[in-house]
This record gives structure tokens, sequence and C-alpha cells, in this order.
């Protein structure tokens, strides 16, 4: 086994190599080797949702995807959300509804948001609720995250 | 007060530190990278309670990439010196038996030996190689259990404290508390209907979704440099200084930003460790980071307890005494929270007749640490019950029934002190009269609990400074870990004391070399007691921009007046604003306090359930919790404060509990086997902020964030109760435990 694979992406909108070795997860990749640190471990195996990426606009658990795996695919993380200084309307909806305290979920929520919203724009709350049901948040009890994906959606 | 009386208090603005948490932008303790960095790794106990017979490093040595290893040998002894960690009391020779396991392992997950390596991975392996021989012993984890003759010793120079005495035989009972007050059998006779009933509660975790993350780096001239997620970072010196008898001028801690902490990021467990393994790796930065399961396995989950409450009332309503027993597990060293616990626990009602009895206990569990009103679920869960019954068997409203016995301004708690302006009867009142309370409930195995909580909040000692800036910004320096917003309650505060728009105060936290010493953020204080500091500052900075103004203007200073921003004299006025860019020695001040006069706090929380009766799931149909805020600076996180408190406690009551097999092995240590709720599993949560000003504040401010998580069990208990007739007494009220007691009752589906 080669000691490190070259993968070719797509990250953010930006063409992106990266050296990794085969055991190391996307999640790790992101952070460690390309430095993007938006998305957090909070479990490592699939349970908390705090390191969700989009890749080809499909919702994932980062930490569950090989960083080879992601070979030809196009991830969108965090750090994409945001678009020439201006804020996507989630990101800006979950400032104003206060839906972060401690904030290491948000990137998370942010993430499983938008590919509920891409997906079905005008979600009921217990479609949110459902959608929502694979990031967990320790902080807030939810409320406010719901009001602000419902907020967003209806601004949309 | 009214809300119309501020201009910045009591609205709703963007946190300073919102687009940085949006954007992933924000550094979090895993976030840190420093150039050369190593990571480490610790060896953990796969065995409940076991002697270190030896430990062989070579194999982990000798792999390509490690660094160093070290074991508790590198540790330096530490006496028996007690240290206050905020909430809770720890021994440092048990802390640092903690960090790394000296002759002995008291639990699944205690930590022995540690590695730093080139990467996580090669660290991991090479831990892996460590080879540690065990003499395994008989292990206890039930706090009655470990309280019997014959039960395994944890430490074997423990000695009780009983009711302030030494004890002088081996034991696992750390300590014997008592209240007492009045005459318990006087104040038994007197009552019509005595309820005594016992109850059990299950160990759980803070649940925190960030992992402890540390960096550290020793440096070739002694100081030790610190990054890391924590709730203080003076705590953190303090500690570090001890654990490593190192002079706490020596350690330099800077904070990160914090994902969660609720009690359990106080102490250290990391920090140490990096630091041996950074000297002894040549001093180079090493960062070591939890796995989940790791959190579990090693760090502060709360108490499981055992309580037995008895009270009595007359047939009007009054109580006339209350008497409890509350065994609370401390973990593998002593230490739970068990006096807060036994303050909890009557902390609502005026009691002239009581006695509680508390005991400390040390079982194989991992050393409990602070969790969100440490000790108070477990009371309330147990006290709020009974209270429950006897209003069922006196047939009087539950509500109506605490508002009869609710303490007021001058009683005196069980416990001791005279309680100052608070704010009980109005949350009751606001309960009673809010439309959940009285909204129809039809359906089968529906029911509608209601239950009280108090917490005592802290004050506490916070450090704070501030500079005018040219621009007529000024810039907010603070010391206080900001967990939920308190960037913005602390600006807010500075604004408005100043004047001047919350924009135009910029916040940032800093670390023990930039601002004077802070407790940590834990005893709901931060807004109260480093929002006093701010208050201070506020009124500094005014008193010399009114110097410079009389300076500018050639008049006596007594005769500057400033309102609302706006200096003047005698027709003249000048704007902060304006009055900042001709400063000619710049303005900048820092305050230091200690304040005396934080008030308690008291909450009330009503939820609807439906049960099933053939799965035992308890589903919540809504929620509603009232509380007495004092006053709410930032109402959205005021508000989120007791939505987050109600969830955690609806986990608490429903689902959380550390599971263990026959050898002491805790066999649940991931999120999906220690089940936290999710969105799904909670409507919304409603929420009432009763403002009762505290007078100890100078914006009338009291600690919010702890006592939300007082009354959740309880209410659920009592409303599961309303649904099927069944009383649950031990927690969690899980799927299984409730299917349980619903068969045993034979109730029909
Ligand atoms: S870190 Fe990937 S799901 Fe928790
Ligand atoms: S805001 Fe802290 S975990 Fe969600």
């Amino acid at each position: 086994m080669k000691s490190r694979v070259i993968v070719s992406t797509t990250i953010n909108g930006e063409p992106t190599e990266f050296l990794c070795e085969p055991r190391q997860s996307l999640l790790e990749v992101l952070r460690d080797v390309l430095g993007l640190t938006g998305a957090k471990e909070g479990c490592n195996n699939g349970n908390c949702g705090a390191c969700n990426v989009l890749m080809d606009g499909v919702l994932v658990n980062s930490c569950l995807v090989l960083g080879v795996e992601a070979e030809s695919h196009r991830i969108e993380t965090v750090e994409g959300l945001a678009v020439n200084g201006k804020l996507h309307p989630l990101q800006q909806k979950f400032l104003e509804h206060a839906a972060l305290q401690c904030g290491i979920c948000t990137p998370g929520f942010l993430l499983s948001a938008k590919a509920l919203l891409d997906h079905n724009p005008d979600p009921s709350e217990a479609e949110v609720r459902h959608w929502l049901a694979g990031n967990l948040c320790r902080c807030t009890g939810y409320d406010k995250i719901v009001r602000a994906v419902l907020d967003a959606a209806d601004s949309a | 007060m009214t809300s119309s009386q501020y201009k910045v208090i009591g609205s709703r603005p963007l946190r300073p530190d919102g687009v940085d948490k949006v954007t992933g932008r924000a550094v979090y303790g895993a976030d840190v990278k420093l150039p050369g960095m190593l990571h480490g790794k610790i060896l953990r106990s796969p065995h409940a309670h076991a002697r270190i017979v030896s430990i062989d490093v070579s194999a982990a040595q000798a792999l390509p990439g490690v660094r160093a290893v070290v074991t508790a040998r590198e540790l330096p002894s530490v006496g028996d010196t007690v240290t206050d960690l905020g909430e809770s009391v720890v021994n440092l020779r048990y802390m640092s038996n903690n960090i790394l396991a000296h002759d002995k392992v008291l639990y699944h997950g205690h930590a022995i030996a540690a590695v730093a390596a080139d990467n996580p991975h090669i660290a991991e392996e090479a831990a892996r190689l460590i080879k540690v021989t065990y003499e395994v012993l008989p292990h206890v984890l039930d706090g009655r259990a470990a309280m019997a003759a014959n039960a395994p010793i944890l430490l074997p120079d423990l000695r009780t404290n009983e009711l302030g005495k030494q004890g002088s035989s081996q034991t696992n009972v750390a300590e014997h508390i008592r209240h007492q007050r009045g005459d318990l059998a006087a104040g038994f006779a007197a009552a019509d209907v005595i309820v005594e009933r016992e109850f059990h509660t299950a160990t759980v975790h803070q649940g925190y979704v960030e992992p402890h993350a540390a960096v550290a780096l020793w440096n070739e001239d002694d100081q030790i440099l610190v990054w890391c997620s924590t709730q203080g970072s003076f705590g953190v010196q303090e500690q570090m200084a001890e654990l490593l008898q190192v002079p706490p001028s020596r350690v330099v801690v800077t904070p990160t930003e914090i994902g969660g902490g609720f009690g359990g990021k106080n102490s250290v467990y990391l920090e140490p460790v990096a630091a041996l393994l950074s000297r002894k790796a040549g001093h180079r930065p090493v960062k070591m980071t939890m796995t989940r399961a790791e959190v579990l396995f090693g760090t502060g989950p709360t108490s499981g307890s055992y309580i037995r409450v008895k009270m009595g009332a007359t047939r009007d309503g009054t109580l006339t005494a209350a008497e409890a027993e509350m065994i609370y597990e401390a973990g593998a060293f002593p230490g739970s929270p068990v006096g807060a616990g036994c303050g909890v626990l009557f902390g609502p009602y005026k009691l002239e007749n009581v006695q509680v009895d508390g005991y400390d206990v040390v079982v194989n569990r991992p050393k409990s640490a602070a969790y969100r009103a440490p000790g108070g679920t477990n009371a309330a869960f147990a006290a709020e019950a009974v209270v429950d019954e006897l209003t069922e068997k006196l047939g009087i409203d539950p509500i109506a029934f605490r508002l009869h016995n609710a303490v007021r301004e001058g009683d005196r708690r069980a416990d001791g002190p005279e309680l100052p302006r608070i704010g009980f009867i109005e949350t009751l009142e606001a309960a009673r009269d809010h439309a959940h309370y009285s909204a129809p409930l039809p359906g089968k195995q529906r029911g509608r609990g209601v239950a009280a909580g108090f917490w005592f909040n802290w004050g506490g000692k916070s450090s704070a400074s501030a500079s005018v800036n040219a621009d007529g910004t000024v810039n907010l320096v603070e010391g206080s870990t900001d967990i939920g917003g308190s960037r913005a309650s602390l600006a807010m505060q500075l604004a408005e004391t100043l004047g001047i728009p919350y924009a135009d105060i910029r916040p940032q936290v800093v670390g023990t070399a930039g601002v004077g010493y802070n407790e940590g953020t834990y005893g709901s204080r931060t807004t109260f007691s480093t929002g006093w500091a701010v208050y201070e500052l506020g009124k500094k900075i005014l008193d010399e921009m009114r110097q410079r103004a009389a300076t500018h203007w050639d008049v006596p200073v007594d005769g500057v007046t400033v309102q609302d921003g706006t200096f003047a004299h005698n027709g003249d006025s000048m704007s902060f604003r304006e009055l900042a860019g001709q400063l000619e020695v710049p303005v900048s001040v820092s305050a230091s306090v200690f304040p005396s006069g934080f008030g308690p706090s008291f909450a009330v929380h009503i939820v609807d359930v439906e049960v099933d009766v053939e799965t035992g799931k308890v589903e919540i149909l809504r929620y509603t919790a009232v509380q007495d805020v004092g006053k709410a600076i930032h109402p959205a996180y005021v508000e989120g404060q007791l939505q987050g408190g109600a969830a955690q406690g609806v986990g608490w009551a429903l689902n959380e509990e550390y599971v263990y097999d026959d050898k002491g092995r805790l066999v649940n240590a991931s999120l999906l086997d220690y089940r936290m709720p999710t969105a799904l599993d909670l409507p919304m949560i409603d929420t009432v902020l009763v403002e009762v000003a505290n007078p100890g504040h100078p914006y009338g401010v009291r600690g919010v964030g702890e006592v939300p998580i007082v009354p959740p069990a309880a209410a659920l208990a009592n409303a599961i109760y309303q649904a099927t007739g069944v009383r649950m007494t031990e927690l969690p009220m899980s799927p299984a435990r409730v299917s349980a007691a619903l068969l045993a009752a034979a109730v029909p589906a």
C-alpha cells in the first residue's frame, strides 16, 4: 500500500489536490491537511453531525468518509457558505435568532440545514426536526435553531 | 424596573463573536496548530479497579515517530492541598492521581500513561504498545454498596469526615454532612399527611459537543504555555502550578473558544500531561485531544445518587417537617456535589423543622465533576415528587401548594443563610397564570407535571479592563470564557453604563497574561460578576472623560455632567465620540470585583407528556420554563439558557445513563449508546422571563444558567404519574424502565 495518495477534488468551488494517507478520514484531511477547521469532530463515528459537509450536494458525516473517497467529488464546507463577503441566509438567521450558544455544533447544523433547504425549500417544523436529528446540540435545546431554519426558508 | 429604563439592556443585538462562529473561523480547542507540534495520546485502564504491578514503555518508545512517553512517575508528588475549582472542591493529590494513575487504577478508562508522536495515529499505536501488568481487585459501582462494611476499599488512606470529625478506619465514605433545624419529631407529629419515598438517579455526563483539547509547550525558559478549551484560564493556571509544582507565574494560559462546558471544563485532564510530554520531547508543543469515548470514560460525569425523602403537611397544605438522606457517588475520588444537593433539596420551601444528611462516597466510576447546578437535579427529582404526592393526597393544586409554602425574602434556607429579595412567588404566579397551565389536555395516557427548582448562584472574582479609541469605540478586555453569549451581555452592560451604542464596544476574551484575575465561567456568575466589573469600568471611564472635558473647556470638573454619552457644561456639549477624538492622554481603566450580592434563582417548569404504554416511551408534547431571571440583559440568550437547561434535564430524565457490565466496564461510551436528546425528541420550549431585579447588582442581574436544569426530571416524573398513575422513582425514565413499571402496575394499554 502506498503511504500517501494524491486526491483531486473541488472544495468550495476551488479545484483542490491533497496528499492523504489511506487511513485518514475526510474530516481529518479537511482539518489537518487543508486547514479547514470549520468542520468539527464531536464523536468521529457518525453520531453528532458536527463534521457534516456536502459531497456532490449530499449531506455526509465527513468523519465517516475516507479522504481518498473524495476523489473527483465536490465538497462544500462551512467555509464556503458565505459568498463574496455576504453571509448565507442560514448564517444570518442563526445569528439573528441566537441559534448558537457555544457554537461548536453550528457549522454542522448549517450544512445539514442547507442540504434540507436545497431539497425542500419550504419544510414544516416536523420536517426540520426530522432532518436535523443527526446533529447534536447540547446548549440550545434546538428551539432557536429550528426557528432560524424555518425563518431562513421563509425569507428565501 | 421597566425595560424602557434602559437603552441597550433588554435589546437583542447580534453577538460580537457571531460571524466567526457561523463561518467556521472561530478557533476552538482542537483547532490550535503550532509549528513543530506533536500529538499526544493517553493509555487508559481496561479494569474498574486494579493494582498496577508494572508498566513497560519500551516497545512504545521504540516505535518510529514516538518522541516521548510519560507515566505518573513524571508527576511531582503533591501533598494534600485542597483547591476550589468552582462548584467543586478537590484535593490535589487525588487530582494528580486522576490525571495519571499512580499505583492503582480506580475506574475503567483511568489514565495511566501518555505518548507524544509525530502524528495522532502513531501516538495511538504507541499507546497500545505500552504493557501494563495489573492485579485486578474487586470493584464497587453503587454508592450504598460502597458504604457496606465488606465493600472493596478504593483509597486506603481515606477516613470519613463525620460531621466535622475525622474517622479512624478505612472507608469509602469521604464525608457525612448534616443540615438541621427545629424539631423533626414534633414537625411530623403535627402533620396530617406524611409521604416518604426512595429515589435513584444514574450517572450522567455533561455531554458538551466539543471533546477536551489542549496544546502545551514547556519552553526552554521553563515557561509553560497552554492553549486550551476551558471554562477558566486562571483555574487551569492554578491547577497546572500545583500539579507540576511550578510557580503560577510560569504558566501562561490562553483560552480558545469553548464548545460547551456545563461545569465539566473547570478541571484539567490533558493540560499537565501535554506539558510533561512537551518537556520530555525536547520542548516541542504537544497537542492532545480526547475522543468521544475518552470524554465519557475519563472526564466528569455527575453523580449517580440514592435519595430518601420524607415530608409532612397539615390538611390546609402547610409543610410541617422534612427529612432526607442523600448518598452521592463521587466517582473514584471524593468530591461529589452532595453538599449543594442538600441545599437545593428543600430550597424552595419555608420549613421550620428540617434535617438533611448527605454522604459523599467513592466508587469505581470516573471522578465526578460539576454539571450545571451540580447535585440539584437529583435533589429536585426526589423532593418535588414527594411534594407532588402530598398535593395529590391533600387535594390541593400543585402550584397553589407551592405558593402557600414558598420561601420569600427574609426566610432562612435549610442550609442556613437568610434569603435576599427573590422572585419565587412571582415565578409561581407566572406559571399559574400561563395559558399552558390551564390548557385542556385531552387524550389517553397524557399528563401534565409541574416542578420547582432552586439554585444558589455565585458571584466570585472578576477583572476586566477597557480603553477608549480615538474613533469613540471602546475596547473591552475580559477574562471570562464566553460559552453562550457573555461577550454580548458584558458589552451591553458597558454600553449602557457609558451611554454609547452597543456596536461601539469591542469585547475580547484574553488569557492569564492579558487581564486581572478571573474565576471561571461557572456558578451562573459571568454576566453578574464580570458584569459588575464592566459596570465599574464604565463609571471609571466616565469619570476620566469628565475630567478631560473639564480640562478641554477649562472649567471645574464638578460642573461637567454626562448623560446618554454626552458631556455638557453650561450650554457646551460634546459627544463621547467627539471627546474621544480629542484625548491628549489616552483613557484606559481596569476594575476588579468580588461582589457578594448574587441572588438565588428559582424556576418552575410545566410539561405535558404522552406515554406509550406498549413501549414505555415518553413523548413531550409541550414544555414551558418559567424563571426569575433578575434582569435579562440579552433576553434571547437568557431564553437560550432556559431552553438548553430544560433540554439537558430532559435527557437526564428520560435517556441518559452510564451502563456498566459485571466487571465494572463502561459499555456505552459513544453518542449512539449514550443517547442525548435530538431535535426530534423535543418540542419548542416556551420561556417566561420573570424579572425581579436583584438588588445586589447595578442592573438587577441574577445568574440564569443553572437553575433551568433543576426541575425538568421532577416535572417529567410528575407528568408521567398524571398520564399513567405510576410514580417513577428511578432515573432515567427510559422506555425499558417505564414499561417495566407500567407492567408491574398492570396499567392497561
Ligand atoms: S464527528 Fe462526525 S458525526 Fe460526530
Ligand atoms: S451551541 Fe453548543 S452545542 Fe450547539
